[in-house]
């Protein structure tokens, strides 16, 4: 399900404010997805590298996750390094491997692990409803954050609702395997979920009507930041001004290679 | 019905409410009056129509007949309802359906914020109101992660955050063990709310309640307790 364990720890990135690294973590995104150069696509996984260890994060939740990343990336390793054309630098059987394919993979390998890096240090180190409040403080249209909220504190109750289902289906002496039986039974179990998620959102809805909802939604907290979040965010953003400025304009071009 | 009652301290008249679900006749001509300062259970069996009753008087579900007066006004449309809401507190059966809020104190803000009350003011009925349920030091606890004993207080607190003038409580001790069935029958009891609580534990009821309904065929019949 979803866990929150990178948030549950103390550092300085803990306790920042989340709409500053929300931000932060968008302009970031953004612009390491963009850039092409070898030297900056480096320097922006050392970024980020830095980040994860200035946020304390647990090193086996880290790779985990970025194992999940990289599961991609593989399929990609497969496939792109023999779909461009270009100097071949190897070949397997029929198929040839060119430099820019293989320049190509390393692009998308480095860059999707910066950025994943940079948003579990930055966004997984505050919990989900922070966020959500976040994004309402930054204006992010409320029934996207909404969306958003529900999504995440609901698919809780329908996964304990499903699991309940499924514990009853196997106290029944079910046993899944390949026949019309086990894909009916399926059926059944996904459109008693279905039912059942549309008869609690219309309850749930009730139940706010009843506590005097009328379409707004107040928040409860508001968020402050201290100065010196100001600076480190401030930090960050000229990192990634500096990347940016050696992608795109013209006197980087001592830096490619 | 009592006679020597007058208007003034009626809070809930019911007149010959019929409700059919689907074409399930649940409530078959209900008359019901509820008075300031009384403590009342309604008993019945599942599907006897006691949600039904409380949803009708919520405005959540509207009667195919009858009539319904609460605060000596009669309500009939959407709007007439949102007074009802604001001064009757109803507590669901399933608090998974009542706690939407991340936290718990964000939770029970929630009734207070949409009345319009300044920010201030209701963290300091956040923290009065967990006090009152002896669940001091719980506004920061994430409301899916409570226990099933935590969850049913914390939602009768979001309720009661709100100041009702009547209280009505859907099968409060349903799933609840002894002990958090005996914590919560002693919190009602201290409170000065009026209230109706719909239960199938007779024996809950009669500590909590001074009066005993039957719903049986759709229509309320009073129990000697």
């Amino acid at each position: 399900m979803i866990s929150e364990h990178l948030s549950e720890g103390t550092s300085y990135l803990h306790d920042f404010d989340p709409r500053l690294k929300i931000i932060v973590a968008l302009i970031y995104s953004v612009t390491v997805a963009l850039l092409t150069n070898f030297t900056l696509l480096f320097a922006s996984l050392v970024f980020s590298l830095v980040l994860v260890t200035w946020g304390r994060l647990s090193i086996a939740t880290v790779l985990k996750r970025l194992l999940v990343i990289n599961g991609f990336v593989f399929f990609l390793w497969l496939v792109l390094p023999f779909s461009y054309e270009g100097k071949t630098l190897f070949e397997v059987g029929p198929l040839a491997a060119t430099q820019p394919g293989v320049y190509q993979a390393l692009r998308i390998t480095l860059k999707s692990n910066a950025i994943i890096l940079c948003l579990m240090a930055l966004l997984s180190t505050s919990p989900t409803f922070m966020l959500v409040h976040a994004l309402h403080h930054l204006k992010v249209p409320s029934k996207l954050v909404h969306l958003f909220f529900f999504t995440y504190r609901y698919i809780h109750v329908i996964y304990t609702e499903f699991t309940r289902l499924h514990t009853a289906m196997k106290v029944r002496s079910f046993t899944p395997s390949t026949n019309i039986h086990t894909y009916k039974s399926y059926a059944y179990l996904v459109g008693m979920l279905l039912v059942r998620s549309y008869e609690r959102s219309k309850r749930i809805y009730q139940s706010m009507l009843c506590r005097g909802f009328n379409g707004k939604f107040h928040t409860l907290y508001h968020f402050e930041s201290k100065p010196q979040e100001l600076v480190s965010a401030a930090i960050m953003t000229v990192f990634v001004l500096l990347i940016a400025i050696g992608q795109w304009i013209p006197l980087g071009k001592i830096l490619t290679f | 019905m009592d006679t020597s009652r007058k208007n003034t301290d009626i809070l809930i008249e019911l007149n010959e409410i019929y409700f059919r679900y689907r074409e399930r006749p649940v409530l078959n001509g209900l008359s019901f009056c509820f008075c300031e300062g009384e403590r009342v259970g309604l008993i019945g069996p599942n599907g006897s129509g006691k949600t039904t009753l409380f949803h009708i008087i919520m405005g959540l579900l509207k009667p195919d007949a009858g009539e319904l007066k609460i605060f000596g006004q009669p309500r009939r449309k959407e709007k007439d309802f949102t007074e009802v809401r604001r001064r009757i507190g109803f507590v669901f059966q399933d608090p998974d359906d009542q706690l939407f809020s991340p936290t718990v104190a964000e939770d029970i803000a929630f009734g207070p914020l949409n009345l319009g009350i300044p920010r201030e003011e209701v963290l300091g009925i956040v923290s009065r109101t967990l006090d009152m349920l002896g669940l001091k030091g719980f506004e920061n606890r994430v409301t899916h992660k409570l226990s099933g004993g935590e969850k049913r207080l914390v939602s009768v607190a979001t309720v009661l955050a709100m100041n009702p003038n009547i209280l009505l409580l859907d099968e409060p001790t349903a799933g609840l063990d002894e002990k958090t069935v005996a914590r919560l029958s002693k919190i009602l009891k201290n409170l000065d709310t009026s209230y109706i609580i719909a239960s199938h534990d007779k024996e809950f009821l009669q500590k909590v309640t001074n009066k005993l309904y039957k719903l049986q065929g759709g229509k309320l019949v009073m129990v000697d307790s």
